[in-house]
């Protein structure tokens, strides 16, 4: 294996505190180098991305006095994903005063991340979560309320304490918002300057530190260069190299895998979560997957035919023709097991030729006895939402015939390699939200992205990141620099060789063969051989992108062609290391499935001895062998234990 | 706009009362019309009433007007000219929901407006004199209204009354900020009745005379 | 099904810009509407000809970003977005004229490609509550009754997708802009900004040649999340009782 990667030195988090856990943060805090409000003035700070983690992290920068530059690729800031979460936040509010604690919600997400997360960042997690909600509801977050006026909570991905806010179920989007407005509010008071269809295509760094980013113009195709005392990435997951997810279509790996090119090293890129409740693929022509809110799982009944290419109605195969396989496998959690479980059983019994639906992936979730057993009202009450939404989408009525589900890539818990204030290898380059990988470990636990993000964007980046500025400003540079002009032409001669090629496949043809190959061998279940097969197939895949993609038009214009194809090109490079890293990682974990280690049950089999380390991997060039730096896991509250679901 | 708007529809109302009165005879109407002219006496000289009334009317059809005409002009601005005809699909030229009253707003006003022109013309100065000129503001209105095609002038032009009352009350309402959504069915069914009373008011008188019914 | 699109092409904002026709015969009827464009993307790509260019980014109805206007409705012929409006809405052989959001505010910047950032500077101009990070009391301090709330959370599931203005005769933005203040106006945290807020928001939204409202209700009737008419008679209500009070 070793032909595929090498192994360096290990890397250590040099800024994570000592002492008791509770008090970490604080002694940070502490420790942490101020800068005053007079000298804020004179440093200035790129955010890219204006998801929940860049917009609060911009707002607060701003507020906080220092000049802001941001910039996203969609229209407006208010676009970005994390309005699309759905379910909720959590926050150890412990407003039920149901056993809720910081403590416990540290302890739920480190057990949820299936012991891959680190102790000190998870806590620091819990702890702040409680400022976030206070932050939110000042700002004029709607959530949810009961009659007395006070925020109403419930429980979410299966844990036993109701911690999770919400605002009906459109949470991510009202937390966007009120992080949106606090953003716009420093736009009109001039410490942030917002850069809406400003796409980075690199990042620029000078004498080892990061001091400015390349951007393409989406409107006019220019290429310009933003300089600043530190940079911030806040660009979200990278889910969309299967092609097929619950990300948004512009959704891309481009920011982070250009910092990794030039420096930062790449942790646990292998850690994707499956989601199993999604709406499955109609057709080839399908572009994105959507979501259903797993809460379905309560009251329908999963199950496909016994019988392989059974393609009757569904209410014409009888009750003994029908495997409800959940509820065979799992009897005691029937069809409540966990996310993991639930998505590969699903793949397993499609693989087996019995899936439903166009193509044969997808199996039922049938409410006909929770009809029978609850009322059609009682139901409608319930998921009535859920039902036309999913009427909306399919044109069938899930009333009448079983929806159809299918499990589909979600989150990604890998992502760029940052120590305990947030930062990369490379010094003046910070990462915050779905962009990083700290917080997660190996599988994230529901309503607790967002919490990420808006943690890492209010309330730690802004404590953090004065650390480093308070060496700055540092010395002026401009795009004359030698170091940029090389960064910028590079820019210009990779646009000019994707819009030279003109050759007879579209991206998005590529894009859906290269998501169809990590899917089938770097998503759900994964093995050695596959995986090796799988890079073969990327790295030919690659070649033939750069030999024979078709990308129409010219940079001088709104080329959403040209948009796409460096976007895929990057997701190029980024799938082998997801296979070199799933392929190096011989145990399962969390959504890191490996087929050859499971118990005997079927479930996924850690190996704690080999492999509990952040794996952090450092670029070497495009095909060669990356160099392996392992951050070994150390767990002081926290025991680890083997999930079991029997 | 709202505000002058509800008193021109204050002012209709009692006018179309007034016009009522021609069921009265000739009588009681002229000493109606009369009495416009001395209301308030002595406090008020002759016609102080009238005058005083005649300031706010005025005042407010101009200032209604230029708040139209300013909304016009923004609408053409901001739809480079052409409102709701600039797609260029013909396929939904209505709207989805949208009321006939509503377009007919601002054509409807102009009409209006003219109609008021040659309306005072007629019954208030009598320059305009169908059917003969007379001192007796009855005998103008019996005069007038015995030939069709000024009966049919009135006709449109409370048409076009009708129908720019019944978006213009309800308008007037939701511009006021009091139209909530538990509301707003009942704020349109007013406002219909309401326009549809004020047309049917105004018709009758002379549609009575073009019949017979009075004179 | 077999398709006939007659789609605007402008390839930038200088250029006039027309309707030019495709036709389409492999349509399948659970596509959704931008699916369908992608199709037609693939092959004019494979032409060598400019595929069309159209915002959307979630395609789930959340984001804002998708939006043209479909045989002149904006959105289309389903109360909801583009990209949640599927093929089975039209028949076998029809005829869909797509044109971008028309509004002079709203300037195309190619095809169906419009430049929204109006909105953003509307919210700039005061569509917040200013709360500094880390100046919150506990969330439990103020409780919000639950009617309040609601009218609050249905006003605040806008998403900014324009096509209230592209639908509204006058090319007004006053849902957009209502649904920001009543949102904003119904917690209690917002009180202290209301008047400011409204007086400036509406300046703003009049400065960025948007048309006046002449409560046509078009808006209402094709906004994909359903806000409320009555949004903009709760903007009216607040703008005149700041304009009453004088305490801007
Ligand atoms: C359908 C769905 C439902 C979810 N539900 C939940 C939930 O209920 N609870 C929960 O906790 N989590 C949920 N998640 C996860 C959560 O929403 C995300 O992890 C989180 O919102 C990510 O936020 P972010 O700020 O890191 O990035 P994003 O919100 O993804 O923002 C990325 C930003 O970066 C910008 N950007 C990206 N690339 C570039 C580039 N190259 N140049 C310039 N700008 C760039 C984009 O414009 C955007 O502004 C859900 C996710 C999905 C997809
Ligand atoms: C030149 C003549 C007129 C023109 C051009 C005109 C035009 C308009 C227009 C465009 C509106 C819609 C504005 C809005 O809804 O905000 C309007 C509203 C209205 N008009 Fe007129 N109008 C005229 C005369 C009249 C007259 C004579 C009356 C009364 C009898 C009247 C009563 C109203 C009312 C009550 C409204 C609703 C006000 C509101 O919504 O705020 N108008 N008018
Ligand atoms: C069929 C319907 C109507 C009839 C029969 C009618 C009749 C009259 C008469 C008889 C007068 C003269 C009164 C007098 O001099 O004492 C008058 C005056 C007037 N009418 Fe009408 N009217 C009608 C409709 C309207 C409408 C729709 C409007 C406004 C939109 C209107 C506006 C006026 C005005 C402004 C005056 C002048 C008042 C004054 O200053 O003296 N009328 N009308
Ligand atoms: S009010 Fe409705 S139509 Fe207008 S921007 Fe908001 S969501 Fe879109
Ligand atoms: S359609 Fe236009 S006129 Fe007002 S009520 Fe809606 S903004
Ligand atoms: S693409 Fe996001 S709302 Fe349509």
């Amino acid at each position: 294996m070793t032909e595929l990667y090498t192994e360096g030195a290990p890397i250590r988090d040099e800024k994570a505190p000592d002492g008791p856990i509770a008090e970490r943060w604080d002694k940070r805090r502490f420790s942490a180098r101020l800068v005053n409000p007079a000298n804020r003035r004179k440093l200035s700070i790129i955010i890219v991305g204006t998801g929940l983690a860049g917009a609060s992290a911009a707002a607060t920068l701003g507020e906080a006095g220092y000049n802001i530059k941001s910039f996203c690729y969609q229209d407006s800031p208010r676009r970005a994903h994390s309005i699309a979460a759905q379910g909720g936040i959590n926050a150890a509010k412990n407003y039920r005063n149901d056993g809720d604690s910081i403590y416990r919600l540290f302890y739920d997400t480190v057990k949820g991340g299936d012991y891959r997360a680190r102790e000190s960042n998870v806590y620091r997690l819990a702890q702040v979560s409680v400022e976030i909600i206070d932050q939110c509801v000042a700002q004029g977050v709607p959530f949810a309320r009961e009659y007395g006026g006070l925020l109403d909570n419930r429980s979410f991905g299966g844990v036993q304490v109701s911690r999770t806010f919400y605002a009906r179920g459109q949470t991510g989007q009202q937390l966007l918002l009120g992080a949106y407005q606090a953003l716009e509010r420093q736009v009109a008071a001039g410490t942030v300057e917002m850069y809406t269809r400003h796409e980075m295509l690199d990042l620029i760094v000078v004498d080892g530190r990061a001091r400015g980013i390349i951007v393409r113009d989406m409107v006019t195709g220019e290429i310009e260069t933003h300089f600043a005392d530190a940079v911030v990435l806040a660009t979200g997951g990278y889910g969309n190299v299967f092609f097929l997810s619950t990300n948004a279509m512009g959704s891309n790996v481009t920011a982070i895998w250009r910092a990794h090119r030039k420096g930062a090293f790449f942790a646990n890129p292998c850690f994707t979560q499956i989601h199993p409740t999604c709406i499955p693929v109609s057709g080839t022509y399908q572009s994105k997957l959507t979501l259903m809110s797993e809460s379905l799982r309560n009251d329908g009944r999963i199950w496909v035919p016994k019988k392989k290419g059974d393609t009757r109605d569904p209410r014409d195969i009888p009750e003994e023709e029908r495997d409800y396989y959940l509820e065979r496998m799992y009897p005691a959690f029937g069809n409540l097991v966990p996310r993991d479980i639930a998505s590969r059983a699903a793949k397993r019994v499609c693989d087996e030729g019995r899936g439903v639906g166009p193509g044969g992936l997808g199996v039922y979730l049938d409410f006909a006895d929770a009809i029978k057993r609850m009322g059609r009202d009682a139901v409608e009450a319930k998921y009535g939402n859920l039902f036309d939404m999913y009427e909306r989408i399919t044109g069938e009525n899930p009333y009448e015939v079983p929806m159809r589900i299918y499990p589909a890539v979600h989150y990604t818990m890998g992502g760029l390699w940052v120590d305990y204030d947030l930062q990369s290898t490379i010094p003046g380059l910070f990462v915050i939200g779905e962009a990083n990988f700290s917080d997660h470990g190996a599988n994230r636990l529901g309503a607790s992205a967002l919490m990420q993000g808006l943690a890492d964007g209010y309330f730690v980046l802004p404590n953090t990141i004065n650390d480093y500025l308070a060496d700055g400003p540092f010395e002026k540079i401009d795009e004359n620099h030698p170091e940029v002009k090389e960064a910028v032409e590079g820019v210009r001669a990779r646009l000019e060789k994707l819009l030279s090629i003109n050759g007879s496949r579209t991206v998005d043809s590529f894009h859906r063969e290269l998501g169809k190959i990590m899917w089938d061998y770097c998503g759900m279940e994964r093995t050695e051989e596959g995986l090796r097969k799988a890079i073969t197939l990327i790295r030919e895949l690659r070649d033939e992108f750069w030999r024979d993609v078709k990308v129409t038009g010219v940079n001088e214009e709104l080329n959403q062609t040209l948009e796409r194809a460096h976007r895929v090109a990057d997701f190029m490079e980024l799938a082998e290391l997801m296979c070199i890293d799933a392929l190096h990682r011989r145990e399962s974990c969390g959504g890191h499935f490996r087929a050859e280690s499971q118990t005997e049950d079927g479930e996924a089999l850690r190996h704690d001895d080999e492999f509990a380390y952040v794996a952090a991997w450092e670029f070497t060039g495009v095909g060669e062998p990356p160099v392996l730096h392992k951050e070994a896991l150390e767990y002081e509250y926290v025991e680890m234990k083997q999930r079991s679901y029997k | 706009m709202a505000i002058t708007g509800a008193i021109l529809v204050l002012f209709l109302i009692a006018h179309m009362y007034g016009n009522l009165m021609i069921f009265g005879g000739q009588e009681a109407f002229d000493e109606y019309s009369h009495h416009l002219r001395v209301l308030g006496a002595p406090m008020l000289p002759t016609n102080g009433f009238l005058w005083i009334m005649r300031v706010v009317l005025l005042a407010s059809v101009l200032i209604h007007m230029y708040a139209a005409f300013t909304l016009w002009n923004r609408a053409r601005q901001a739809t480079a000219g052409k409102g709701s005809r600039r797609y260029h699909s013909k396929k939904n030229r209505t709207g989805v929901q949208r009321t006939y009253a509503s377009f007919t707003m601002r054509w409807g006003g102009v009409v209006i407006a003219l109609f008021v022109l040659y309306h005072l013309l007629h019954l208030t100065t009598n320059h305009i004199a169908p059917g003969g000129a007379s001192d007796s503001p009855y005998e103008r209105v019996v005069n007038g209204f015995q030939i069709w095609w000024v009966v049919l002038t009135y006709f449109i032009s409370m048409l076009a009354v009708g129908f720019h009352l019944r978006h213009g009350l309800w308008s007037a309402v939701q511009t006021l900020g009091k139209n909530k959504a538990r509301r707003q069915r009942a704020i349109n069914a007013v406002a219909t009745a309401v326009a549809v009373a004020i047309t049917v008011g105004f018709l009758i008188p002379p549609f009575s005379v073009l019949f017979g019914l009075v004179g | 099904m077999r398709i006939t699109l007659r789609v605007w092409r402008q390839k930038s904002r200088d250029d006039e810009g027309r309707m030019v026709t495709y036709e389409l015969d492999d349509v399948n009827e659970n596509m959704s509407f931008l699916e369908m464009l992608d199709v037609l993307n693939e092959k004019l790509t494979l032409q060598g000809e400019d595929p069309i260019a159209f915002d959307h980014d979630c395609r789930e109805g959340i984001c804002g970003a998708c939006g043209v206007v479909i045989n002149g409705v904006a959105h289309g012929p389903e109360v909801t977005t583009t990209c949640q409006l599927h093929m089975r809405s039209f028949k076998d052989g029809d005829v869909i004229e797509v044109e971008p959001w028309r509004a002079k505010a709203f300037p195309v910047i190619k095809d169906l490609v419009v430049d929204r950032s109006a909105f953003d500077r509307i919210i700039q101009a005061g569509g917040y509550i200013s709360a500094p990070t880390g100046t919150a009391p506990d969330a439990h301090s103020v409780p919000v009754p639950k009617a309040d709330a609601d009218r609050a959370f249905d006003a605040a599931t806008c998403i900014g997708c324009g096509a209230c203005v592209a639908a509204c005769p006058n090319a007004s933005a006053m849902l957009f802009t209502a649904a920001k203040i009543t949102h904003l106006g119904m917690l209690p945290q917002g009180q202290p900004e209301r008047a400011s807020r409204v007086v400036k928001m509406v300046n703003q939204h009049d400065e960025e040649g948007f048309g006046g409202c002449t409560n046509i209700g078009e808006c209402a009737a094709v906004c994909p999340k359903g806000i409320p008419l009555d949004t903009i008679s709760q903007l009216n209500n607040d703008l005149l009782s700041a304009l009453a009070s004088g305490k801007l």
